[in-house]
């Protein structure tokens, strides 16, 4: 029974731990698929967690946090926008420049709140969680983010694969001009696909910062941004294997936690690198097959687009 | 509202862009502050020139500059060369690691050859640690965008770890930090500051890398490369050549900034040894568009934030997260400003 | 041709009528004042060289490009053509040079998306296998765009217009990719399309192909009309004169006196590079001192890795290929330069110069060693007097050695790079598509640099999908079909058609009969 419940805590955690991942993953997955590179996620993704956490302790209500946090990573996400398909600037340098701004400005904005504590995403919708059973207790820390995650990515997958939008944001993605051409709106689709990134990329945030570990410190995402970037390409831009890289590095962190558990004694400091060991494990077996790499990756991914030519 | 290109990039442009940049950004910061419910006028006195006021704080800019100068310049190179280094700070943070732990191997002891070996050291902590992007990049195709970020978290726990662990102090009060380094492995100071003669060393590695780029075969080689990957291969120039070379001497400049930190003002090994400078030279570089003279006069604008920071912080209490929202915002201005190099603006009323 | 085409049918108003057409770019005015119409049925050519204008014109009437004068007119009734859509709306299909369409979707999704309505791919399959039957363009919609040859692809472009049932068709060089035989099958369709009624805009260069097909031409000379004409009763030469506004002068071709064997390629085998490529299997041929052989072929049968294999950007077996004695298979690009090879790429761009870069830092692409750098330094003042004396020896047209490459016309960049290759004096020299969308003066000069380089000694290989080019400057002709290259035969012995029939995959035995 004990083994039970350990086995389902590690199953229920790494659940939870993927899920952060999953949501700026797809999310970048979606923007990168229409040819956008936006390498700051890491930023819109602490931006929500700073916004969800201050709305969630003004308001008391934990569904405007979430939605705080998407209109925070959506505005970060406008900034990108405005600048990378309005302005043609590089993508990679205002990407860059997201991040290192929305780390800043979280931390600006987020002080107030730093280190309170709060509640759980799942206590707060089961009070009783505390004195629940062992196992059903596990099973209720799967909070309701875990399964739209999820569900996010059976949209996702759908939306690309089955419908006319889907059609066209892949277009775009392959070729701006060809598109063009064609008589499809390129900007204003780049502009939906960046600005769904953003929102994805806050309630990631918001997962950490209101149901994952329920505070707020600066610079809490530690890396998840780029992580969820490193997936992306993991994933070669499909959403179903995104969740097998989002599992994979749930898992990672988790083991980390558990390590003592398994009777394993390493300094907390180098179990902590795991996870950034893990990645570049990940991304070199991807991308050893530069071929594969090339023909499942978006052909304009990063190309600027300028309508007049 | 419609951008036409320009036939050819506007040489004024090149000058006015950064300097509408400039004040769009005092503006912005003014604004900011006032939203911080502080007196804007104050404020910016403190950011701006409040921390140049004495020869002691133009000698703690040019200390600041010198981390800053060193990383931006390997950037540039590399971004030149379109090989994206994003692990300054964990290059940086190793320098700093290989540096000081000859240092605390060495000792008290030792004569004048412990401090030239201790900055070799921390070059080559550098260089090795942005060997294994260029590796895995050359060998296995990762991008060294990614590569290189996340080398920076493994970097900073193994740094960590020492200083918690195998190199702490005993007679520190359990504090996570190693032995204050011996004198012989300590940077001299200048003229009564805590000024070091590596600044001069960052300094002369903005013309030095001005030459590399512009008068070396090799600094062709990286441009071109940069511009047209396909015109390299045509050219038969190595691509995995440019990524070595614009990597080593990225890695090797930052871990000499990180050294030239540690055995310098820090003067040991500390849990945190970078205030996020591998990060702030990204910006720097880009500030100062890839462009090493533009790099120096870019790195003196974000060592003067970081001084203004400390001073907001210590003088009206704010936080000194201010530093990146500022370096960030500069950055957005100075990207969407850039736009009238390459463009036009053409008003036009809607037909 | 025996067959010429049937009068078109009169109207009283033209289906599309372009009044007094202009539009500028920055200083360049493409099209000044253009006066164009064309009636129910009618197949229209529009002439120009490179540069004249035409593409810009169709864009405008396409919807791409907005004109900043001037209006169209649709059926005697004055409209406006914001985008794309506009045009479909209108009945307006467009084929484009460059193939618009996007290689990792299937055939259905392309065509759905070019259609702009809101089907899904799926559902349109059936309707796609009934309009391809019924004008025999076989095409299955399910394959992606990567498997399809140059042909199939281009009947994908043109099978996504008629869906649409159009009432004008636009095609912007259509058989500048394909074989003589593939185009007479495209030809046939154009005529059953104008025999229903549909009016045909056909922009083209190969005068011979228009003096059958169209019943009217329209010339395009600087952004401005130069003429309108029937090109079945003018001659070629009429044409031609009234597309340059000059009397043509030709190169001069040499007496060819084959030297010794200057490069040979031995049992070249390849794997391609890339998922889309095409593997070399068993290439072999001989290029002797003074001569110029032509390698023809329809584009993606294997000419981008032969001419990556013979440049040394891919490493092979290093005696499969042979410079002189010296085998040099296993030689990058910079050791078989020094060894005497010199090679013009296909793309000027971002290939064969870098946009940004100025004329005198371009002129030092492949000729970064003595006297251009000594010491790992690039000496500036040698670098500019490089550039400064190809300008001068191959007449480029350029604000000076500080010029960007990018600020060039494509003619003139071309000449400055061709200029580079020949003032290095190769040995062999290897030519791909030398003069591609470059002007007709450019054209000429390219073409005399050639002759005079081989008559110099030098062997040449030139590797283009223009035949008539190949005719003009080759001593032997071989066809690369599939990754594998056919006998290289003497001019003398070959005929256009046959050239046409092993293009297309032909047994070559049977071409040589034919000849």
């Amino acid at each position: 029974m004990a083994e039970g419940v350990l086995i389902l805590s590690i199953v229920v955690a790494t659940l939870r731990a993927a899920t952060p991942l999953l949501l700026a993953g797809l999310g970048e997955l979606v923007a990168e698929r229409s040819g956008v590179l936006n390498l700051g996620v890491e930023g819109m993704m602490l931006m929500g967690a700073a916004a969800g956490f201050a709305v969630r302790a003004l308001s008391g209500n934990a569904v405007l946090g979430l939605m705080a946090a998407m209109l925070a990573g959506t505005a970060m996400a406008a900034v990108f926008a405005l600048l990378t398909l309005r302005l043609l600037a590089n993508q990679v340098a205002t990407g860059l420049a997201l991040t290192i701004f929305g780390i800043g400005l979280s931390a600006l904005t987020g002080l107030p709140w730093a280190g309170v504590p709060a509640p759980g995403l799942a206590a707060t919708i089961w009070p009783g969680l505390a004195h629940a059973p062992p196992a059903l207790q596990q099973v209720l820390l799967l909070d309701p983010l875990v399964w739209v995650a999820f569900a996010c990515v059976f949209a996702v997958d759908w939306f690309l694969r089955r419908t006319r939008a889907g059609l066209a944001l892949r277009a775009v993605g392959e070729s701006a001009e060809v598109a063009h051409a064609l008589g499809t709106k390129v900007l204003r689709i780049r502009l939906a696909a960046v600005l769904f990134g953003g929102a994805m990329a806050g309630l990631a945030g918001a997962d950490l910062s209101l149901a994952y570990t329920p505070m707020w410190a600066e610079n809490m995402t530690a890396g998840r941004g780029w992580i969820a970037l490193a997936l992306v390409v993991f994933a070669t831009w499909k959403p179903w294997r995104l969740v097998a890289g989002a599992l994979l590095f749930g898992f990672v962190t988790i083991a980390q936690f558990q390590a003592e558990a398994f009777g394993l004694s390493l300094s907390p400091d180098l179990l902590a690198t795991l996870p950034y060991l893990a990645t570049i494990v990940v991304l070199v077996l991807i991308s050893r097959d530069s071929t594969r790499l090339r023909l499942a990756a978006p052909a304009a991914l990063g190309k600027p687009f300028r309508p007049t030519d | 509202m419609r951008l036409e290109k320009r036939e050819a990039p506007s040489a004024a442009m090149l000058w006015v862009a950064p300097l509408l940049a400039a004040a769009a950004s005092v503006l912005l910061t003014g604004l900011l502050f006032a939203a911080l419910r502080v007196n804007p006028l104050a404020a910016l006195r403190l950011l701006y020139i409040d921390p140049l006021a004495n020869a002691n704080g133009v000698a703690e800019l040019a200390l600041k500059m010198t981390p800053l100068l060193l990383c931006a310049l390997g950037i540039a190179i590399g971004g030149r060369a379109n090989v994206w280094n994003i692990g300054a700070e964990g290059q940086f943070t190793m320098g700093a690691v290989a540096g000081g732990g000859i240092a605390l191997v060495l000792g008290p002891g030792g004569g004048w050859y412990v401090l030239p070996l201790v900055l070799a050291g921390g070059i080559a902590g550098g260089m090795a640690w942005a060997a294994i992007p260029a590796a895995l990049r050359v060998g296995a195709n990762a991008h060294e965008i990614l590569t290189t970020l996340m080398l920076n978290y493994v970097a900073q726990d193994i740094l960590s770890w020492l200083v918690h662990g195998p190199w702490r102090d005993p007679q520190g009060f359990n504090f996570p930090q190693s032995k204050t380094f011996a004198d012989a492995a300590t940077l001299p100071t200048l003229w009564g500051t805590r000024l070091t003669p590596i600044f001069f060393v960052a300094l002369l590695a903005a013309p030095c890398a001005w030459l590399l780029l512009q008068h070396t075969s090799a600094g062709y080689r990286l441009r071109v490369a940069g511009l047209a990957p396909a015109a390299a291969r045509y050219a038969g120039f190595s691509a995995s050549g440019t990524v070595w070379l614009s990597l080593l001497i990225s890695g090797g400049l930052a871990g000499l900034a990180g050294i030239a930190e540690v055995s310098g003002p820090i003067g040991q090994l500390l849990p945190t040894v970078s205030p996020g400078y591998g990060y702030a030279a990204i910006i720097v570089a880009f500030l100062g568009r890839l462009e090493p003279f533009g790099i120096v006069v870019a790195s003196a604008l974000m060592a003067l934030l970081y001084l203004g920071a400390d001073g907001l912080q210590m003088h009206l209490q704010l936080p000194l997260s201010l530093t990146g929202t500022l370096q960030g915002m500069l950055l957005f201005l100075l990207l969407a400003a850039d736009v009238l190099v390459a463009n036009r603006i053409v008003w036009r009323r809607a037909p | 041709m025996p067959d010429s085409p049937p009068p078109p049918p009169q109207a009283a108003t033209p289906l599309l009528a372009v009044i007094g057409l202009s539009k500028r770019f920055g200083a360049v005015m493409a099209n000044a004042d253009v006066a164009l119409s064309v009636m129910k049925g009618e197949i229209h050519a529009l002439l120009g060289e490179n540069g004249a204008g035409k593409s810009t014109l169709v864009k405008m009437i396409y919807g791409l490009v907005e004109p900043d004068g001037g209006r169209i007119e649709w059926e005697g009734r004055e409209v406006r053509i914001p985008d794309p859509n506009a045009a479909r709306a209108l009945g307006i299909g467009m084929v484009f040079q460059h193939f618009s369409q996007f290689e990792t979707l299937t055939v259905a999704e392309n065509i759905a998306l070019g259609l702009g309505g809101r089907e899904m791919p799926d559902a349109l399959a059936p309707r796609i296998r009934e309009t391809a039957a019924r004008y025999g363009l076989a095409v299955d919609p399910n394959r992606h765009v990567f498997h399809l040859s140059v042909g199939e692809r281009q009947r994908v472009e043109i099978l996504r217009c008629l869906m649409q049932a159009p009432q004008l068709l636009i095609l912007d060089e259509p058989t500048s990719v394909l074989t003589p035989q593939e185009a007479q099958s495209l030809f046939t369709v154009l005529r059953r399309l104008a025999a229903e009624g549909c009016a045909i805009l056909y922009i083209g260069h190969k005068l011979e192909e228009i003096r059958t097909l169209c019943h009217t031409a329209t010339v395009l000379r600087a952004g401005r009309v130069a003429g309108t004409c029937d090109p079945r009763l003018v001659s070629p030469m009429e044409l031609a004169t009234m597309m340059v506004g000059s009397e043509l002068v030709q190169p001069r071709r040499r007496t060819h006196k084959p030297g010794r064997v200057v490069l040979t390629v031995n049992d070249l085998t390849l794997e391609p590079g890339d998922a889309h490529g095409i593997p070399l299997q068993g290439v072999r041929f001989e290029l002797r001192a003074g001569e110029i052989l032509g390698i023809a072929g329809v584009a993606g049968n294997g000419q981008k890795e032969l001419l990556a294999a013979l440049s040394g950007e891919r490493l092979s077996r290093p005696s499969a290929i042979r410079l002189g004695a010296e085998a040099i298979g296993a030689l990058g690009p910079v050791a078989r330069r020094r060894a005497g090879l010199g090679f013009i790429p296909e793309e000027r761009l971002g290939r064969g110069a870098v946009a940004e870069l100025s004329l005198a830092e371009n002129s030092m692409l492949t000729r970064l060693a003595s006297p251009v750098v000594a010491g790992g330094l690039v000496r500036r003042g040698a670098a500019r007097a490089l550039a400064k004396r190809l300008i001068e020896r191959f007449k480029v047209r350029a604000a000076g050695v500080g010029a960007s490459a990018g600020s060039l016309s494509g003619g003139n960049m071309q000449k400055f790079i061709v200029g580079r290759e020949l003032d290095a004096r190769p040995l062999v020299l290897l030519a791909a598509h030398p003069t591609w969308g470059v002007d007709v003066g450019a054209t000429i000069a390219i073409r005399q640099a050639l002759l005079d380089l081989a008559a110099a000694g030098a062997g040449i290989v030139v590797v283009s999908e223009d035949l008539a080019e190949l005719f003009e400057i080759a001593d032997r002709i071989a066809v690369l079909s599939s990754g594998r290259l056919g006998e290289a035969v003497a001019l003398s012995q070959l005929t256009l058609e046959a050239v046409g029939l092993q293009m297309t995959g032909h047994a070559t035995a049977e071409c040589l009969d034919a000849a």
